[in-house]
């Protein structure tokens, strides 16, 4: 029976306390197991002993990986699109997200222009008519082909153009009345007044970029041109071996498990280390896509 | 303020992101026309023979189609409900919770894994759920015998599921701590002079108050239910588990690209496309007659 009022109170704390712990434990868990097993001896992963510790400590799945050459070129076209497409993505972004924000006595073509993107957003544009289109462009086997087809983020179009809505009219109003374009009026005062929704647009377009493997996959024919990601995919989940023969000598040395774990783990960490960052602007990014009223 | 010349500086602003819109959403589009050819890349749209509605006849023959289709609609519908409600509890208990830093060091672990690719996700999966894995080596402590995560057509729906929920739950779940930090506290404080509980206060003041928001994630939830999560899927299945685990999306890839039957893939691929529209369609109606929303 209960006899105090905060005793079953205080079990409630602890049980619920001990779900929630056990729940974000079930997501870090396993993240730490690879980092343990990328550390650990070959003998001590084939014998299933690892769990959250390196058993046997050694490092050397991460010196052989310093010197995997493909590893390194496969991590620089990542770089390279994260780079190049995360500043398309943003210039686009702007670009289109402001003319949009206008009213449509002040830009006519803006409503047509608004429902032709949204209905190229939500149209689930089929993989074959998409690759094929994509093969007639020519870009095939080039970095564009990683970062043109995706270079218009609409979602981001939408978001930000609900933003620069939100700016007050009269901070435009006044640099129209000094003499400023809409050219000036955009890079002078919307995009310095935007600052925290376009570093949370742009910090998910690089994640996105980062993370994507399919389109690496099927527009790149030759493997020297594979993202990170894709060359991941093709090493650890598809088990296509792409080695040549002094780094399989090298190989046997390592367990297969011990440098798939070192290699998932390096291109996890780039995410890792803007998680900071991703988790401070994330729940505002969220609320930066609900319309105010 | 009408100005022409203003018009012209809008008009130019937004002609690269139309470019690009035409180039790889509606080109793509138009291409989709050889769902009624039978395609031959060397001879084109031009060159290659029109065979009507052929592919879509012989989509609806082949039995690869009916198990495809139903899988999708399974793995997706099952992914979200299972996904809201562990949010929507997981939201409920960290709102709950008044040992602040636990709270902050939950949040930060369930969010990591929204970020993550589906790559590196399936890759630790495979080696964590194989049959010397650590999950197997947990569940060997309560002497269950290996469960084949990976290669039983019965259990992998439910890893594809289970997965997914795991991965997104965290992420899931912020819009309801948002709504949930809506509720105006008072409601609390009147249910607690009416001698409510704290499970009485979430049953009757907290899931109320976050009621829109939840028929908000389930009425666009209708609009996803043919993306059963093709990135998953395509890391984690093989052969062994097409039974119940190929999906419309990985289906399309193989016939359509691997074996190079691009008239076939496309037809299902364009039926995916229509379906998917009227869903959308239906499922944004939904969500904003029921609770308002609007994207712009």
């Amino acid at each position: 029976m209960i006899t105090s009022k905060s005793l079953p109170d205080k079990i409630f704390d602890w049980v619920i306390s001990i779900v929630l712990l056990l729940l974000g434990l079930s997501t870090l868990l396993p993240l730490i197991n690879t980092l343990a097993v990328s550390l650990s001896s070959k003998a001590a992963v084939s014998g299933g002993m690892v769990t959250l510790l390196p058993v046997g400590f050694n490092l050397s799945a991460y010196t052989y990986i310093m010197q995997d050459s493909r590893f390194w070129r496969a991590f620089m076209v990542s770089v390279e699109r994260v780079v190049l497409g995360g500043l398309l993505n943003f210039v686009l972004a702007v670009l289109t997200a402001f003319p949009l924000s206008r009213e449509t006595k002040d830009f006519p073509l803006r409503n047509v222009l608004m429902w032709l993107f949204v209905f190229g957003m939500v149209l689930n544009v089929g993989l074959v008519p998409w690759f094929l289109t994509i093969n007639l462009y020519n870009l095939i086997d080039t970095i564009w082909a990683l970062v043109l087809p995706t270079a218009l983020p609409i979602w981001n179009v939408v978001i930000l153009m609900n933003y620069f809505r939100g700016i007050p009219k009269e901070l435009d109003e006044a640099a129209r009345i000094d003499g400023a374009n809409p050219w000036q009026v955009l890079w002078h005062i919307y995009v310095p007044t935007s600052l925290p929704a376009l570093a949370t647009i742009t910090l998910f377009s690089i994640v996105g970029h980062w993370n994507s493997f399919f389109d690496g996959l099927i527009l790149m024919n030759n493997p020297d041109n594979y993202p990170l990601q894709t060359y991941i995919q093709q090493l650890v989940i598809a088990e296509r071996s792409i080695l040549n023969s002094g780094q399989a000598q090298l190989l046997s040395k390592l367990s297969n498990n011990t440098l798939n774990a070192a290699k998932l783990f390096i291109a996890m960490l780039p995410i890792l280390m803007v998680y900071p960052l991703l988790q401070q602007y994330f729940i505002r990014g969220i609320t930066l896509g609900a319309v105010k009223e | 303020m009408f100005k022409k010349s203003d018009s012209a500086w809008y008009t130019l602003m937004v002609l690269p992101g139309f470019i690009l819109l035409v180039a790889f959403t509606f080109v793509p589009l138009v291409y989709s026309v050889i769902a009624f050819q039978k395609f031959n890349p060397a001879l084109g749209i031009q060159g290659s023979p029109w065979v009507g509605l052929d592919n879509f006849a012989m989509l609806f023959r082949i039995p690869d189609a009916r198990v495809v289709f139903t899988n999708t609609l399974f793995i997706a519908s099952m992914k979200i409900i299972l996904l809201e409600v562990v949010a929507i509890i997981f939201a409920l208990l960290l709102n709950d919770l008044r040992f602040i830093p636990l709270k902050k060091a939950v949040q930060t672990m369930v969010y990591l894994t929204h970020f993550l690719s589906w790559v590196i996700l399936a890759g630790i999966l495979r080696s964590i759920l194989a049959r010397g894995g650590l999950v197997n080596d947990f569940l060997a402590i309560f002497s269950i015998k290996p469960i084949y995560f990976l290669g039983n057509p019965d259990v992998f729906p439910w890893v594809l599921i289970g997965s997914e929920v795991w991965k997104e739950f965290g992420f899931e779940a912020i819009v309801y701590l948002a709504a949930l930090t809506a509720i105006n506290p008072n409601l609390y404080e009147a249910a607690e002079m009416d001698g409510a509980g704290r499970f009485q206060k979430m049953w009757y003041v907290s899931i109320p108050g976050i009621a829109p928001t939840i028929v908000l994630m389930i009425s666009l939830g209708i609009g996803s239910v043919l993306n059963a999560g093709f990135d998953q899927i395509f890391n984690l299945y093989s052969p062994i588990v097409y039974t119940t685990g190929d999906i419309i999306d990985t289906y399309v890839y193989r016939v359509g690209l691997t074996q190079g039957l691009y008239s076939l893939g496309t037809a299902v691929g364009l039926l995916k496309t229509v379906v998917s529209l009227i869903l959308i369609g239906i499922s944004y109606l939904a969500a904003n007659k029921l609770a308002n929303y609007r994207i712009f």
